[in-house]
């Protein structure tokens, strides 16, 4: 006869250290491979929740298996006919998940773009960020109840206070009728207008910090999509990181061709225009945003510009003259210099002899896997002006 | 709950005099009650109560609870192992219809387990538990030795588990290592313990790997039977039991859940069911001729030999290749193509579904370790074979060559020392 053995409540969970160490692996595996699945992503619009997929390499497990070559069972409707194709994942289809591949070790994390953004910023060094003193600015937060006063909106009346108040009022008269030897009469007093007793708020001022990230781009004939793409991902790596500083970030994208204008993120990165290159028409356009939205002493300012340093020759001096003129307002101004081959620009060897500012940056990007290296050696420069500014 | 243990009792005592009554052989059944998490945790580690730790098996837990909490899979109702006496659970949450299929599923394993030639002859139930018990001690003796440590056992089972199949399932364990080694040698872990560059607690592991994998290899190799076998017995032993015209329903419901057919796939438990149902009627009911089959028979060999034509065309079954972006179906249970239907399918199933990788030779003077994969018209994943012969290379610690085809023509890929892969034609 069988045994039965009753459920004992409080079992362990011995799958507690696996699990762990499961987890263990697969951030591991994250971490190797956030550069380039970040970069993918689009700068701003996405919802915080947004879930992007990430192939995790580390913790497949791997064994001999066979190749999409082999035939497989699977059990039908009958409508089945030799030498058809039925689409994969098609919903009509009977082969969805098709027999033998139980197998099938497809293994995607999901992860959200806020989980993905704290794996690539834990590992960063960043213990200035504490030190700094932040241009702040004081904001209303929220606001307590201070006090009563007379006048205020129906939602704030006090009915304690008013209440008193009506209270006071009727005594005050039954006392004067008395004084007058007047009859005392029990009839009933209404509420006056006066009686109305409003709570007073008093406003909490908050400090708050602001950045805002002015994303210059060379739009012209010479910048294609390849280059257009790792300005993208360098912008996105950009705002997220100040996102993590700072309580509010701003984006500006401004797209420059010979003349500039403040465009949406979408033209930024999508619409190709001809025509040839001025570089200090973008700076200038900077400049006008900044002092038109953005003063300086509120808002810690970052600039960036993407180009692939073409520049017409006759418009160096004023892009150079520019460009001091942004640093002196930004936190930093980084130039990227986006390039398939190796050849240093005019305007690229220009900046680096004359801008001689310490939080100026200028970066090469040949290729996908310099984005996140570019990106580093901008926060060095972020790093050494934030220690500055803090002593 | 919404019912007691002394109501399962009972059922059980039923359903076992009914058991018996039909003829089935059985270890004692030991039936333990616990929760869905319990479930999950013993479904993650390959329903032992005691196992080793590896990150596999956590991984397992999340991937089922996964399924499970986006209902993309129920949880099993059963869970069985092959062990003498017989420990099966049951899921607490789980109604008392539900609970009473699962007893009597259970007693078909439980023949099953007992009966069946290859448990008979590769596995021993009495030994089962301690076995797992004595493999965790070791395991964790190894991460607690501070000589060794967490990190060194974890690579050494990693690379063990890569080729756990590889395990020479049903040939003899190598007794007398006097003997000269003689080529082929078909179990690749046991090779890698004679000859492989290791110490004693890493040829250790490997032997505990093996020894698991050599007990799991006979479930793998009679899943249909095994499954059809249950799922047979349990509709005959419940229909028996008279329940209430409610309860039948509800029974009816479940059973036609477990054994239906999944377009697409091919669902175990329902062709084995068929296959089960078509044999007692041809066979006239009789105990004696079905037992005799479960003895002795494999999936493969159950399929060859019992899956009709009419069975076959009755479920539709169909043989299809998978393409980049479509499956194509290259055969249908026709009066001409049923019979190639069938053969692919005993093919596939039990250990068909992995590819036989043997050692060819070794070179001890470059010391490089010759492996071939026995080509039978299925190529290998490439990748996956890449990632898995690195694993074999750390546990032989010498250069890995693999013989295969790929794309139609034979060629070998080279593994070095210092784990670079290369592919060279033969």
């Amino acid at each position: 006869m069988a045994i039965f053995k009753e459920f004992q409540p409080n079992s362990r969970d011995r799958s507690v250290e696996d699990r762990r160490r499961h987890k263990e692996l697969v951030e591991k595996s994250i971490k190797e491979n956030i550069g380039s699945i970040i970069s993918e992503e689009s700068i701003i619009g996405q919802t915080k929740n947004k879930k992007i997929k990430i192939p995790i390499k580390g913790v497949k497990e791997y064994y001999f298996r066979y190749g999409k070559n082999q035939q497989n069972i699977g059990a039908g409707t009958g409508k089945e006919e030799k030498g058809k194709r039925v689409a994969k994942g098609d919903e009509s289809g009977q082969n969805q998940g098709a027999g033998n591949a139980e197998g099938e070790d497809i293994y995607e994390t999901e992860i959200t773009i806020d989980e993905a953004i704290h794996y690539l910023f834990e590992d960063l060094d960043l213990p200035y960020l504490e030190q700094k003193k932040f241009k702040e600015i004081e904001s209303e937060a929220s606001s307590k109840k201070w006090g009563i006063q007379q006048k205020g909106i129906p939602p704030r009346l006090s009915k304690k206070h008013t209440m008193m108040a009506k209270i006071k009022r009727e005594k005050c008269l039954q006392r004067a009728a008395h004084e007058l030897g007047l009859e005392v009469t029990n009839e009933r007093i209404p509420f006056h207008e006066d009686d109305l007793k409003y709570f007073r708020r008093k406003i909490k001022m908050q400090r708050d910090s602001n950045a805002v990230v002015i994303c210059i781009m060379d739009t012209s004939g010479s910048m294609g999509h390849t280059k257009k793409y790792l300005a993208r991902s360098f912008y996105f790596l950009l705002y997220q990181f100040l996102k993590v500083k700072y309580i509010n970030v701003e984006i500006v994208f401004i797209a420059h061709t010979t003349t500039a204008k403040e465009v949406t993120e979408d033209d930024f990165f999508h619409r190709g225009e001809s025509g040839g290159t001025y570089i200090s028409s973008g700076y200038q356009k900077a400049l006008d945003v900044i002092a038109e939205k953005y003063p300086p002493d509120s808002w810690n300012i970052y600039a960036f510009h993407c180009s692939d340093g073409d520049n017409w020759g006759e418009d160096n001096e004023q892009a150079v003259v520019l460009a001091n003129e942004l640093c002196d307002v930004c936190n930093l101004f980084g130039y990227g210099e986006i390039k398939i081959s190796t050849y240093t620009s005019t305007i690229m060897n220009k900046y680096m002899e004359e801008v001689k500012k310490t939080n100026f940056s200028a970066v090469r990007i040949f290729k996908k896997e310099d984005v996140w290296k570019a990106f580093m050696d901008m926060l060095k420069i972020e790093k050494r002006t934030s220690e500055d500014g803090g002593a | 709950m919404n019912y007691s243990l002394k109501e399962l009792m009972d059922y059980n005592t039923q359903i076992e005099e009914i058991a018996q009554r039909i003829g089935l052989d059985y270890y004692e059944q030991e039936f333990e009650v616990i929760s869905f998490e319990d479930m999950i945790c013993y479904e993650a580690y390959v329903g032992m109560p005691s196992h080793y730790p590896h990150w596999s098996y956590g991984k397992n837990y999340e991937r089922i609870k996964t399924l499970y909490q986006y209902n993309l899979t129920g949880l099993p109702y059963e869970m069985v192992i092959n062990s003498d006496p017989c420990i099966a659970y049951l899921m607490k949450d789980n109604s008392l219809v539900l609970q009473i299929l699962t007893m009597a599923h259970v007693y078909g394993h439980n023949d099953f387990f007992k009966n069946n030639r290859l448990f008979k002859e590769y596995t021993r139930a009495n030994l089962t538990i301690d076995m797992f018990k004595n493999h965790a001690n070791r395991i964790r003796e190894y991460i607690q030795d501070p000589s060794i440590g967490y990190e060194e056992v974890e690579r050494i089972l990693d690379a063990a588990h890569s080729i756990k199949y590889h395990c020479g399932a049903f040939c003899q364990l190598t007794t007398n290592f006097e003997e000269k080694i003689e080529y082929p040698y078909e179990n690749l872990l046991e090779f890698l313990w004679r000859e492989g560059e290791l110490n004693e607690w890493q040829k250790d592991i490997l032997l505990i790997v093996m020894e698991e994998s050599r007990y799991f290899t006979p479930q793998i190799e009679t899943k249909i039977m095994n499954e059809g076998w249950a799922s047979f017995w349990h509709y005959h032993i419940v229909n028996e039991l008279g329940l209430s015209s409610g309860m039948q329903i509800e029974f009816l419901k479940h059973h036609n859940n477990v054994i239906c057919s999944v377009p697409g796939r091919l669902n175990p438990y329902f062709i084995g069911f068929q296959i089960w149902e078509d044999l007692y009627e041809k066979y006239d009911h009789s105990f004696k001729e079905l037992a005799r089959i479960r003895s002795v028979e494999r999936d493969a060999s159950f399929i060859r030999n019992y899956l009709t034509y009419d069975l076959a065309n009755t479920a539709n079954l169909f043989e299809f290749e998978e393409e980049e972006r479509y499956y194509v179906i290259t055969e249908v249970s026709n009066e001409d193509g049923w019979r190639q239907v069938r053969n692919t399918l005993a093919n596939n199933v039990g250990v068909g579904s992995i590819p036989n990788i043997i050692v060819e030779d070794m070179q001890r003077g470059d010391h490089t370790l010759i492996l071939r994969h026995i080509y039978d018209g299925r190529e290998l994943q490439l990748s996956y074979a890449t990632e898995t012969l690195k694993h074999i290379q750390a546990l032989w610690g010498g250069k890995v060559i693999l013989k295969t085809y790929l794309t139609g023509f034979e060629r070998k890929v080279i593994c070095s020392e210092d784990k670079k892969v290369l592919i060279e034609n033969n």
